[in-house]
């Protein structure tokens, strides 16, 4: 069972390859290199700052592009298998970014500090977005079409980075819009706590109980909405 | 095969063609919107508001507003515009954007305080920056010195300046300098002194080229201003004992009131005036001096300010 599960996730993989999902690494390195090189003559002082903002910012764009254009398409019986392959492409290039925003780093630092390593955590918490992203774009595509299906993941997506601003406004309103205003809050994905890209990059630490929280948050709503996504589509086989 | 071979030359001769007219096209355009520069427009003028459309990526946003402000501030200063009227609203985005870029503060107070064409003019939104600096950066002591600083050139508040020095006094790491500074502002603060002490103390701590050039550059004129005092003092007392001016310093040293040819801080000699009056050779050299310039000197619209090294 599980060499079966790791032959469809390895070909799920080798699928994107062959599609030439992992050509955006070409357009990311030249993203940081051009950065690395031309902010330090157009900027003051924060060399560094773009270096991890602009390469986390798109590891994270890049994954989400990816996780819901390459998502929909993957509607088929092993979905839930097909969900670690796209997992895996995702991870793939986010650790070859990875590479690249160090490599940069280096490019304008000349040298590595240890709070440098807070950026991996920054894109460990990526990699966990992407993780809810790609199984809500599985769980869309169960029920509705491709397009559609990626509306609504994007859409979930910018709600979930709202999710703090939803919750501020369920604690100002009354009866049940408070409830249901809460409730909305709870069942979208809060994306928000999962971004610390501004903050490792100023080199603050993150504490090892959100990581613990995150993980266990990202890995629960994943397997939620995976578990939705199989549910769904069983019930449509067997009409 | 012919046929594909004519529609890829086509196809290659229009794309360079419609490339070149499309620039061309561009390079019309901007003329016709010369009288609107993109750069006096704030698309989005509320912090709040970008900071929600930056759906979590605000500190990228932050430094794309930051890199903006420099641009925009570089760009006025070097054209000698004396108005900078979008510089404090894109500081105080960029900081809201990001609260911990530091760098915003200390370069948006040396930006907005010091009067045009050296600066916006504007010590006040310069002090309402440091003071959202400091709420979000409470332990950090150059938001205090550059509040201090501020309050002490640009508003002669030497009260506050005190005050500010102070509270950063009391910051963990602060620069021994601030407690000096806060103890001596209300006893000497007006005194040369106690301007080559702040400036020094910027010169110092900057990492910055600019903003150590420009302090290398006032500590230049606390010392020519010194110079031109003592040495005319000297005169005059020359003035008393022989009934006229000196002609050169090498009178004023055979009278004993002096030790040698005095230099300036560019090691050019001083110029003694047949009115009793000391010069400085090359006074665009030496930016922001008070003293020992011709009666009838115009200083450039853009200060000279030599590097550090």
């Amino acid at each position: 069972m599980s060499s079966r599960v790791f032959n469809i996730a390895f070909n799920t993989f080798r699928e994107a390859v062959r599609d030439r999902v992992l050509y955006n690494l070409v357009a990311f390195a030249l993203l940081m290199t051009g950065a690395a090189i031309l902010v330090g003559q157009i900027s003051i002082d924060i060399e560094r700052l773009v270096v991890v903002n602009l390469g986390l910012t798109a590891v994270s764009l890049f994954g989400m592009v990816i996780a819901i254009f390459i998502g929909i398409g993957l509607v088929s019986k092993e979905i839930e298998k097909r969900f670690f392959g796209l997992a895996g492409t995702l991870i793939v290039n986010s650790v070859c970014m990875a590479v690249g925003v160090f490599a940069a780093l280096f490019y304008v630092s000349r040298h590595f500090q240890s709070a440098d390593g807070w950026v991996l955590v920054g894109l460990y918490f990526i990699i966990l977005q992407f993780l809810i992203v790609t199984s809500l774009t599985l769980l869309f595509s169960s029920f509705s079409s491709p397009l559609l299906s990626a509306v609504f993941a994007f859409s979930l997506f910018v709600i979930g980075s709202f999710s703090e601003d939803l919750r501020g406004f369920a604690s100002m309103t009354r009866g049940i819009s408070k409830w249901l205003a809460t409730a909305a809050a709870y069942l979208v994905p809060n994306f928000s706590a999962l971004n610390v890209i501004s903050s490792v990059a100023h080199q603050n630490p993150v504490s090892g109980q959100l990581i613990v929280y995150n993980t266990a948050y990202a890995l629960f709503y994943a397997t939620m909405a995976l578990s939705g996504a199989v549910l769904i589509f069983e019930r449509r086989n067997l009409k | 095969m012919r046929a594909s071979r004519l529609v890829s030359l086509v196809a290659g001769a229009l794309l360079a063609l419609t490339l070149t007219i499309s620039v061309l096209l561009l390079r019309c355009i901007d003329t016709v919107r010369s009288g609107a520069p993109l750069e006096e427009v704030l698309y989005v003028s509320s912090p709040k508001v970008l900071k929600r459309m930056s759906l979590g990526y605000d500190g990228l946003l932050a430094d794309i507003y930051w890199t903006r402000a420099v641009q925009y501030f570089g760009g006025k200063h070097h054209s000698g515009v004396k108005r900078y009227d979008l510089l404090a609203p894109l500081l105080e985005i960029t900081t809201q954007l990001d609260p911990h870029l530091l760098v915003a503060y200390e370069y948006g107070a040396n930006f907005l305080a010091p009067a045009p064409p050296l600066g916006a003019g504007m010590p006040e939104r310069a002090i309402a920056l440091q003071e959202f600096g400091i709420r979000n950066n409470p332990d950090d002591w150059h938001l205090y010195y550059n509040e201090g600083f501020v309050y002490y050139t640009e508003l002669n508040d030497y009260a506050k300046a005190a005050d500010a020095f102070a509270r950063g006094a009391r910051r963990p790491h602060a620069h021994p300098f601030l407690a000096v500074m806060a103890g001596r502002m209300a006893e000497h603060a007006g005194d040369l002194q106690m301007a080559r002490m702040m400036w020094s103390t910027t010169y110092d701590t900057t990492r910055d080229k600019s903003v150590k050039a420009n302090a290398a550059a006032h500590l230049r004129a606390l010392q020519v201003d010194e110079d031109v005092t003592v040495l005319e003092q000297i005169n005059n007392r020359y003035h008393q004992m022989t009934g006229r001016f000196a002609g050169s310093f090498g009178e004023l040293a055979s009278a004993g009131l002096l030790r040698g040819t005095p230099l300036d801080p560019l090691v050019h000699d001083y110029k003694l005036m047949p009115d009793g009056r000391v010069e400085v050779r090359h006074p665009d050299d030496l930016p922001f001096i008070q003293k020992g310039t011709p009666p009838d000197y115009t200083p450039p619209p853009v200060p000279k300010i030599l590097p550090t090294d």
